[in-house]
Protein backbone atom coordinates (compact mmCIF):
# COMPACT_ATOMS: atom_id res chain seq x y z
CA UNK A 1 0.00 0.00 0.00
CA UNK A 2 2.58 2.43 1.04
CA UNK A 3 4.80 1.72 -1.67
CA UNK A 4 2.20 2.24 -4.67
CA UNK A 5 1.37 5.84 -2.96
CA UNK A 6 5.09 7.16 -2.33
CA UNK A 7 5.28 5.84 -6.12
CA UNK A 8 2.47 7.90 -7.22
CA UNK A 9 3.85 10.92 -5.04
CA UNK A 10 7.21 10.56 -7.28
CA UNK A 11 4.71 10.89 -10.39
CA UNK A 12 3.45 14.25 -9.31
CA UNK A 13 6.71 15.57 -9.09
CA UNK A 14 7.59 15.04 -12.58
CA UNK A 15 8.21 18.54 -13.97
CA UNK A 16 7.22 19.85 -17.91
CA UNK A 17 10.15 19.80 -20.16
CA UNK A 18 12.15 22.81 -20.75
CA UNK A 19 10.51 25.13 -23.28
CA UNK A 20 7.52 24.06 -22.47
CA UNK A 21 5.70 27.33 -21.04
CA UNK A 22 7.23 29.05 -24.21
CA UNK A 23 5.89 26.54 -26.55
CA UNK A 24 2.55 27.28 -24.50
CA UNK A 25 2.53 31.06 -24.60
CA UNK A 26 3.89 30.50 -28.29
CA UNK A 27 0.37 28.57 -29.07
CA UNK A 28 -1.78 31.36 -27.56
CA UNK A 29 0.00 34.03 -30.09
CA UNK A 30 1.46 35.54 -27.10
CA UNK A 31 5.02 34.41 -28.38
CA UNK A 32 6.65 33.93 -32.01
CA UNK A 33 8.67 30.90 -32.71
CA UNK A 34 11.90 31.05 -34.55
CA UNK A 35 14.62 28.39 -35.85
CA UNK A 36 17.74 29.06 -38.09
CA UNK A 37 17.32 27.87 -41.58
CA UNK A 38 19.58 27.22 -44.61
CA UNK A 39 18.81 29.39 -47.68
CA UNK A 40 20.33 30.42 -50.77
CA UNK A 41 21.27 33.17 -49.08
CA UNK A 42 23.12 30.94 -46.12
CA UNK A 43 21.94 30.92 -42.17
CA UNK A 44 18.56 32.89 -41.72
CA UNK A 45 16.99 33.44 -38.08
CA UNK A 46 13.74 33.48 -38.53
CA UNK A 47 10.86 34.03 -36.66
CA UNK A 48 7.06 33.40 -36.85
CA UNK A 49 3.75 32.80 -35.27
CA UNK A 50 0.22 32.35 -36.29
CA UNK A 51 -0.38 34.84 -38.76
CA UNK A 52 2.73 34.29 -40.61
CA UNK A 53 6.32 35.13 -40.60
CA UNK A 54 7.20 37.83 -38.67
CA UNK A 55 11.19 38.40 -38.90
CA UNK A 56 14.03 37.43 -40.65
CA UNK A 57 17.62 38.30 -40.17
CA UNK A 58 20.87 37.11 -40.86
CA UNK A 59 21.97 37.43 -37.32
CA UNK A 60 25.82 36.14 -35.97
CA UNK A 61 24.11 33.87 -33.17
CA UNK A 62 21.19 33.01 -31.48
CA UNK A 63 21.55 35.90 -28.74
CA UNK A 64 22.04 38.39 -31.11
CA UNK A 65 18.71 37.78 -33.14
CA UNK A 66 16.71 37.15 -29.49
CA UNK A 67 17.85 40.57 -28.32
CA UNK A 68 17.37 42.41 -32.01
CA UNK A 69 13.99 41.18 -32.34
CA UNK A 70 12.60 41.49 -28.43
CA UNK A 71 13.64 45.11 -29.21
CA UNK A 72 12.88 45.37 -32.39
CA UNK A 73 9.44 43.61 -32.35
CA UNK A 74 8.98 43.48 -28.72
CA UNK A 75 7.34 40.30 -28.03
CA UNK A 76 8.67 37.42 -26.34
CA UNK A 77 10.62 34.72 -28.82
CA UNK A 78 10.98 30.39 -28.42
CA UNK A 79 13.52 28.77 -29.89
CA UNK A 80 12.08 25.26 -31.44
CA UNK A 81 12.62 22.64 -34.41
CA UNK A 82 10.42 23.89 -37.20
CA UNK A 83 7.46 22.26 -38.50
CA UNK A 84 8.59 19.33 -41.10
CA UNK A 85 7.28 21.93 -44.48
CA UNK A 86 8.69 24.95 -43.14
CA UNK A 87 11.56 24.67 -44.81
CA UNK A 88 10.58 23.95 -48.06
CA UNK A 89 8.12 26.89 -47.80
CA UNK A 90 10.88 29.17 -47.27
CA UNK A 91 13.22 28.22 -49.76
CA UNK A 92 9.94 28.35 -52.09
CA UNK A 93 9.07 32.05 -50.76
CA UNK A 94 13.29 33.19 -51.57
CA UNK A 95 12.92 30.90 -54.98
CA UNK A 96 9.96 33.27 -56.10
CA UNK A 97 7.37 30.55 -56.02
CA UNK A 98 5.41 30.96 -53.27
CA UNK A 99 3.98 33.70 -51.37
CA UNK A 100 4.49 33.10 -47.41
CA UNK A 101 1.91 34.99 -45.14
CA UNK A 102 3.56 38.16 -42.94
CA UNK A 103 2.61 39.00 -39.63
CA UNK A 104 2.96 43.24 -39.73
CA UNK A 105 1.08 44.17 -36.70
CA UNK A 106 3.14 46.54 -34.87
CA UNK A 107 4.21 48.43 -37.69
CA UNK A 108 2.69 52.02 -38.56
CA UNK A 109 0.07 51.80 -41.65
CA UNK A 110 2.59 53.79 -43.49
CA UNK A 111 5.10 50.99 -43.03
CA UNK A 112 2.90 48.28 -43.77
CA UNK A 113 1.67 49.86 -47.14
CA UNK A 114 5.22 50.15 -48.26
CA UNK A 115 5.96 46.61 -47.22
CA UNK A 116 2.53 45.05 -48.87
CA UNK A 117 3.95 47.59 -51.59
CA UNK A 118 7.08 45.89 -52.68
CA UNK A 119 5.53 42.27 -52.05
CA UNK A 120 4.50 43.37 -55.83
CA UNK A 121 7.62 43.55 -57.27
CA UNK A 122 8.54 40.77 -59.07
CA UNK A 123 11.71 38.28 -59.06
CA UNK A 124 14.33 39.67 -61.16
CA UNK A 125 13.31 43.10 -61.54
CA UNK A 126 13.60 46.50 -59.25
CA UNK A 127 11.74 49.87 -58.94
CA UNK A 128 12.99 53.19 -57.66
CA UNK A 129 11.67 54.40 -54.38
CA UNK A 130 9.48 57.02 -56.04
CA UNK A 131 7.64 53.77 -57.76
CA UNK A 132 6.67 52.99 -54.47
CA UNK A 133 6.02 56.57 -52.70
CA UNK A 134 3.06 56.93 -55.60
CA UNK A 135 1.25 54.04 -55.93
CA UNK A 136 1.07 54.27 -52.06
CA UNK A 137 -0.59 57.48 -52.59
CA UNK A 138 2.03 59.27 -50.74
CA UNK A 139 4.25 60.96 -54.20
CA UNK A 140 6.54 63.49 -52.05
CA UNK A 141 7.04 60.74 -49.26
CA UNK A 142 9.86 59.01 -51.45
CA UNK A 143 12.52 59.45 -48.07
CA UNK A 144 9.63 57.80 -45.41
CA UNK A 145 9.52 54.76 -47.85
CA UNK A 146 13.46 54.57 -47.65
CA UNK A 147 13.01 54.59 -43.71
CA UNK A 148 10.34 52.18 -43.85
CA UNK A 149 12.24 49.66 -46.18
CA UNK A 150 15.61 50.32 -44.08
CA UNK A 151 13.68 49.46 -40.75
CA UNK A 152 11.87 46.14 -42.84
CA UNK A 153 12.03 43.19 -39.77
CA UNK A 154 11.39 40.91 -42.64
CA UNK A 155 14.14 41.43 -45.26
CA UNK A 156 14.65 38.59 -48.27
CA UNK A 157 11.16 37.25 -47.98
CA UNK A 158 9.59 41.06 -48.21
CA UNK A 159 12.07 42.12 -50.79
CA UNK A 160 13.41 45.56 -49.76
CA UNK A 161 16.42 44.93 -51.92
CA UNK A 162 14.38 45.44 -55.14
CA UNK A 163 13.67 49.10 -54.62
CA UNK A 164 16.96 51.13 -55.81
CA UNK A 165 17.31 54.58 -56.69
CA UNK A 166 16.74 55.74 -59.73
CA UNK A 167 19.79 56.96 -60.62
CA UNK A 168 20.97 53.71 -60.38
CA UNK A 169 22.74 54.05 -57.63
CA UNK A 170 22.08 50.38 -55.10
CA UNK A 171 21.45 52.28 -51.71
CA UNK A 172 21.90 50.96 -48.58
CA UNK A 173 20.35 47.66 -47.40
CA UNK A 174 19.67 46.81 -43.60
CA UNK A 175 20.14 43.10 -44.77
CA UNK A 176 23.73 43.33 -45.11
CA UNK A 177 25.21 46.54 -46.66
CA UNK A 178 25.14 47.52 -50.43
CA UNK A 179 27.46 44.40 -50.98
CA UNK A 180 24.68 41.86 -49.79
CA UNK A 181 21.84 43.93 -51.65
CA UNK A 182 23.79 43.53 -54.88
CA UNK A 183 24.36 39.81 -54.59
CA UNK A 184 20.73 39.14 -53.79
CA UNK A 185 19.95 40.58 -57.37
CA UNK A 186 22.04 39.31 -59.14
CA UNK A 187 21.32 35.91 -57.49
CA UNK A 188 17.76 37.13 -58.92
CA UNK A 189 19.25 37.36 -62.52
CA UNK A 190 19.17 41.34 -62.47
CA UNK A 191 21.65 42.42 -64.76
CA UNK A 192 23.31 44.89 -62.55
CA UNK A 193 25.99 46.76 -64.95
CA UNK A 194 23.67 47.09 -67.53
CA UNK A 195 21.25 48.70 -65.48
CA UNK A 196 23.95 50.99 -63.90
CA UNK A 197 25.20 51.91 -67.87
CA UNK A 198 21.77 52.99 -68.52
CA UNK A 199 21.07 54.91 -65.55
CA UNK A 200 24.89 56.55 -65.41
CA UNK A 201 23.69 57.90 -69.36
CA UNK A 202 20.48 59.10 -67.50
CA UNK A 203 17.76 56.97 -68.90
CA UNK A 204 15.07 55.76 -66.78
CA UNK A 205 12.96 54.14 -68.95
CA UNK A 206 13.18 51.93 -72.15
CA UNK A 207 10.52 51.83 -74.82
CA UNK A 208 9.63 49.58 -77.55
CA UNK A 209 9.54 50.82 -81.18
CA UNK A 210 6.65 48.19 -81.94
CA UNK A 211 4.24 48.45 -79.30
CA UNK A 212 4.99 52.07 -78.11
CA UNK A 213 5.08 51.03 -75.00
CA UNK A 214 7.36 52.67 -71.85
CA UNK A 215 8.25 50.20 -69.03
CA UNK A 216 11.26 50.40 -66.67
CA UNK A 217 14.32 48.42 -67.74
CA UNK A 218 14.00 45.46 -65.82
CA UNK A 219 10.24 45.20 -66.41
CA UNK A 220 9.23 41.26 -68.34
CA UNK A 221 7.65 42.83 -70.96
CA UNK A 222 10.41 44.71 -72.87
CA UNK A 223 12.43 41.75 -72.58
CA UNK A 224 11.72 39.69 -75.80
CA UNK A 225 12.04 42.54 -77.85
CA UNK A 226 15.25 42.73 -80.18
CA UNK A 227 17.97 45.33 -79.28
CA UNK A 228 17.87 47.47 -82.35
CA UNK A 229 13.86 47.95 -81.29
CA UNK A 230 14.92 49.56 -78.18
CA UNK A 231 14.68 52.63 -77.58
CA UNK A 232 15.66 54.63 -73.95
CA UNK A 233 14.20 57.76 -72.28
CA UNK A 234 15.25 60.13 -69.76
CA UNK A 235 12.11 61.36 -68.65
CA UNK A 236 8.33 60.26 -68.70
CA UNK A 237 7.61 63.33 -70.79
CA UNK A 238 10.40 62.23 -73.62
CA UNK A 239 8.63 58.67 -73.60
CA UNK A 240 5.18 60.62 -74.10
CA UNK A 241 6.15 62.71 -76.87
CA UNK A 242 7.71 59.97 -78.66
CA UNK A 243 4.26 58.94 -78.74
CA UNK A 244 4.54 56.04 -75.98
CA UNK A 245 2.07 54.86 -73.05
CA UNK A 246 3.27 53.30 -69.81
CA UNK A 247 3.43 49.52 -69.62
CA UNK A 248 0.76 48.54 -67.37
CA UNK A 249 2.61 45.87 -64.99
CA UNK A 250 5.50 47.89 -64.31
CA UNK A 251 3.83 51.25 -64.47
CA UNK A 252 6.55 53.46 -64.69
CA UNK A 253 4.09 56.32 -65.05
CA UNK A 254 0.29 56.68 -63.70
CA UNK A 255 -1.81 54.86 -66.79
CA UNK A 256 -4.54 56.79 -67.82
CA UNK B 1 -7.32 42.08 -23.71
CA UNK B 2 -4.29 42.96 -22.11
CA UNK B 3 -5.39 41.73 -18.96
CA UNK B 4 -6.12 38.14 -20.44
CA UNK B 5 -2.75 37.78 -21.64
CA UNK B 6 -0.76 38.55 -18.09
CA UNK B 7 -3.63 36.20 -16.29
CA UNK B 8 -2.28 33.07 -18.70
CA UNK B 9 0.99 34.03 -18.86
CA UNK B 10 1.01 33.90 -14.97
CA UNK B 11 -1.32 30.75 -14.63
CA UNK B 12 0.83 29.71 -17.11
CA UNK B 13 4.47 29.30 -15.24
CA UNK B 14 2.43 28.35 -11.83
CA UNK B 15 1.19 25.48 -13.10
CA UNK B 16 3.03 24.55 -15.93
CA UNK B 17 4.98 21.10 -13.81
CA UNK B 18 1.55 20.71 -11.96
CA UNK B 19 -0.40 19.99 -15.28
CA UNK B 20 2.23 18.31 -17.09
CA UNK B 21 2.10 15.90 -14.34
CA UNK B 22 -1.32 15.20 -14.19
CA UNK B 23 -0.84 14.43 -18.35
CA UNK B 24 2.08 13.05 -17.75
CA UNK B 25 0.28 10.17 -15.40
CA UNK B 26 -3.20 10.11 -17.39
CA UNK B 27 -1.57 9.25 -20.65
CA UNK B 28 1.03 6.94 -19.78
CA UNK B 29 3.73 8.91 -21.93
CA UNK B 30 5.66 12.14 -22.40
CA UNK B 31 4.37 12.34 -26.22
CA UNK B 32 1.22 12.02 -25.36
CA UNK B 33 1.35 13.86 -22.14
CA UNK B 34 2.95 17.20 -24.19
CA UNK B 35 0.15 17.41 -26.13
CA UNK B 36 -2.15 16.84 -23.20
CA UNK B 37 -0.80 20.01 -21.24
CA UNK B 38 -0.55 21.75 -24.27
CA UNK B 39 -4.35 21.61 -25.29
CA UNK B 40 -5.13 22.09 -21.41
CA UNK B 41 -3.75 25.86 -21.38
CA UNK B 42 -5.30 26.54 -24.66
CA UNK B 43 -8.67 25.62 -23.58
CA UNK B 44 -7.83 27.48 -20.58
CA UNK B 45 -6.52 30.50 -22.20
CA UNK B 46 -9.66 30.67 -25.04
CA UNK B 47 -12.03 30.58 -21.80
CA UNK B 48 -10.60 33.20 -20.25
CA UNK B 49 -10.50 35.68 -23.03
CA UNK B 50 -14.32 35.34 -22.41
CA UNK B 51 -14.59 35.37 -19.18
CA UNK B 52 -15.81 38.62 -17.17
CA UNK B 53 -12.91 40.14 -14.88
CA UNK B 54 -14.51 38.90 -11.43
CA UNK B 55 -15.00 35.39 -12.56
CA UNK B 56 -11.44 35.55 -13.67
CA UNK B 57 -10.63 36.88 -10.01
CA UNK B 58 -12.51 34.08 -8.54
CA UNK B 59 -11.53 30.80 -10.62
CA UNK B 60 -10.12 28.53 -8.65
CA UNK B 61 -7.25 27.64 -11.29
CA UNK B 62 -5.52 24.60 -9.62
CA UNK B 63 -9.48 22.62 -9.93
CA UNK B 64 -10.14 24.28 -13.06
CA UNK B 65 -7.32 23.36 -14.70
CA UNK B 66 -7.62 19.80 -13.18
CA UNK B 67 -11.01 19.69 -14.87
CA UNK B 68 -9.65 20.64 -18.71
CA UNK B 69 -7.10 18.42 -18.31
CA UNK B 70 -9.21 15.54 -17.46
CA UNK B 71 -11.43 16.18 -20.31
CA UNK B 72 -8.88 16.90 -22.47
CA UNK B 73 -7.79 13.36 -21.79
CA UNK B 74 -11.43 11.87 -22.12
CA UNK B 75 -12.32 13.60 -25.47
CA UNK B 76 -8.86 12.33 -26.70
CA UNK B 77 -9.84 8.51 -25.90
CA UNK B 78 -12.86 8.81 -27.59
CA UNK B 79 -10.88 9.41 -30.74
CA UNK B 80 -7.76 7.47 -30.59
CA UNK B 81 -6.31 5.15 -27.79
CA UNK B 82 -3.70 6.53 -26.25
CA UNK B 83 -0.55 4.52 -27.58
CA UNK B 84 1.15 2.85 -23.66
CA UNK B 85 4.59 2.26 -25.13
CA UNK B 86 6.53 4.95 -27.08
CA UNK B 87 8.87 2.23 -29.15
CA UNK B 88 10.66 4.83 -31.16
CA UNK B 89 11.44 7.82 -28.14
CA UNK B 90 11.58 10.68 -30.43
CA UNK B 91 10.61 13.14 -28.14
CA UNK B 92 14.28 14.98 -26.95
CA UNK B 93 15.81 13.63 -24.59
CA UNK B 94 16.03 17.08 -22.28
CA UNK B 95 18.20 15.62 -19.48
CA UNK B 96 21.18 13.56 -21.03
CA UNK B 97 22.84 13.60 -17.49
CA UNK B 98 24.04 11.18 -15.37
CA UNK B 99 23.04 7.49 -15.21
CA UNK B 100 21.23 7.50 -12.21
CA UNK B 101 18.84 10.55 -14.15
CA UNK B 102 18.02 8.02 -16.61
CA UNK B 103 17.26 5.24 -14.38
CA UNK B 104 14.85 7.60 -12.63
CA UNK B 105 13.25 9.09 -15.78
CA UNK B 106 12.80 5.32 -17.01
CA UNK B 107 11.01 4.42 -13.70
CA UNK B 108 8.79 7.25 -13.36
CA UNK B 109 7.52 6.08 -17.29
CA UNK B 110 6.90 2.77 -16.41
CA UNK B 111 4.78 3.72 -13.79
CA UNK B 112 3.46 6.50 -15.60
CA UNK B 113 2.88 3.44 -18.24
CA UNK B 114 1.63 1.10 -15.40
CA UNK B 115 -0.90 3.71 -14.08
CA UNK B 116 -2.14 4.55 -18.07
CA UNK B 117 -3.55 0.90 -18.51
CA UNK B 118 -6.30 1.33 -15.49
CA UNK B 119 -9.47 1.81 -16.42
CA UNK B 120 -10.77 5.76 -16.88
CA UNK B 121 -12.67 5.97 -13.71
CA UNK B 122 -10.77 4.69 -11.67
CA UNK B 123 -7.10 6.05 -13.23
CA UNK B 124 -8.54 9.59 -12.99
CA UNK B 125 -9.41 9.02 -9.24
CA UNK B 126 -6.19 7.71 -8.38
CA UNK B 127 -4.33 10.31 -10.24
CA UNK B 128 -5.69 13.24 -9.23
CA UNK B 129 -6.14 12.05 -5.62
CA UNK B 130 -2.21 10.11 -4.90
CA UNK B 131 -0.18 11.73 -7.71
CA UNK B 132 -2.05 15.22 -7.89
CA UNK B 133 -2.24 15.28 -4.15
CA UNK B 134 -6.03 16.52 -3.98
CA UNK B 135 -8.45 15.72 -1.22
CA UNK B 136 -11.22 14.02 -1.96
CA UNK B 137 -13.31 16.94 -2.22
CA UNK B 138 -11.52 18.12 -4.47
CA UNK B 139 -11.38 15.52 -6.55
CA UNK B 140 -14.84 15.19 -6.74
CA UNK B 141 -15.79 18.69 -7.67
CA UNK B 142 -13.22 18.08 -10.64
CA UNK B 143 -14.44 15.05 -11.64
CA UNK B 144 -18.32 15.78 -10.83
CA UNK B 145 -18.53 12.96 -8.72
CA UNK B 146 -20.16 12.21 -6.00
CA UNK B 147 -17.50 11.71 -3.09
CA UNK B 148 -18.60 8.09 -2.64
CA UNK B 149 -18.23 6.85 -5.68
CA UNK B 150 -14.36 9.13 -6.08
CA UNK B 151 -13.49 6.91 -2.79
CA UNK B 152 -14.23 3.84 -4.13
CA UNK B 153 -12.79 4.47 -7.53
CA UNK B 154 -9.35 5.53 -5.73
CA UNK B 155 -9.31 2.32 -3.63
CA UNK B 156 -9.95 -0.40 -6.55
CA UNK B 157 -7.41 1.40 -8.61
CA UNK B 158 -4.96 1.30 -5.80
CA UNK B 159 -5.88 -2.56 -5.49
CA UNK B 160 -5.36 -2.97 -9.28
CA UNK B 161 -1.78 -1.22 -9.17
CA UNK B 162 -0.68 -3.33 -6.25
CA UNK B 163 -1.41 -6.43 -8.49
CA UNK B 164 -4.28 -7.57 -6.12
CA UNK B 165 -6.83 -8.15 -8.90
CA UNK B 166 -8.45 -10.95 -7.77
CA UNK B 167 -11.55 -9.95 -6.12
CA UNK B 168 -13.25 -6.67 -6.86
CA UNK B 169 -15.95 -5.81 -4.67
CA UNK B 170 -15.22 -5.77 -1.00
CA UNK B 171 -14.41 -2.47 0.53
Amino acid sequence: MATVMIDLKRLGDVKAPAGFAERVLAQAGMADSYAVFDTVLGPVYVAWNRLGVSAAMRSKSSAEFESWFRKDVGRQLVRVDPPADLAAKIEDQLEGRRRLRFDLRGLTSFSQAVLSKTLEIPRGQVRPYGWIAREIGHPAAVRAVGTALANNPIPYFIPCHRVIRSDGVIGNYGGGGPEAKKNILTLEGVQLKRLQQLARAGFRYEGVRSTKVFCFPTCYHGRAAKEQNIVQFHSEQEAYSAGYRPCKHCRPAVVA
Amino acid sequence: MEGTERVFERLVHEHQHRVYALSLALTGNRHDAEDVAQDTFLRAYRALATYPPDRIRELKQKAWLHRIAVNVVRNRVRGVRPSLVELNGNEPSLSSGPEDDVMRKAEIDELAARVACLPARYREAVVLRHVQDLSYAEVAEALGQPVGTVKANVHRGLKILRGENHGDGDD
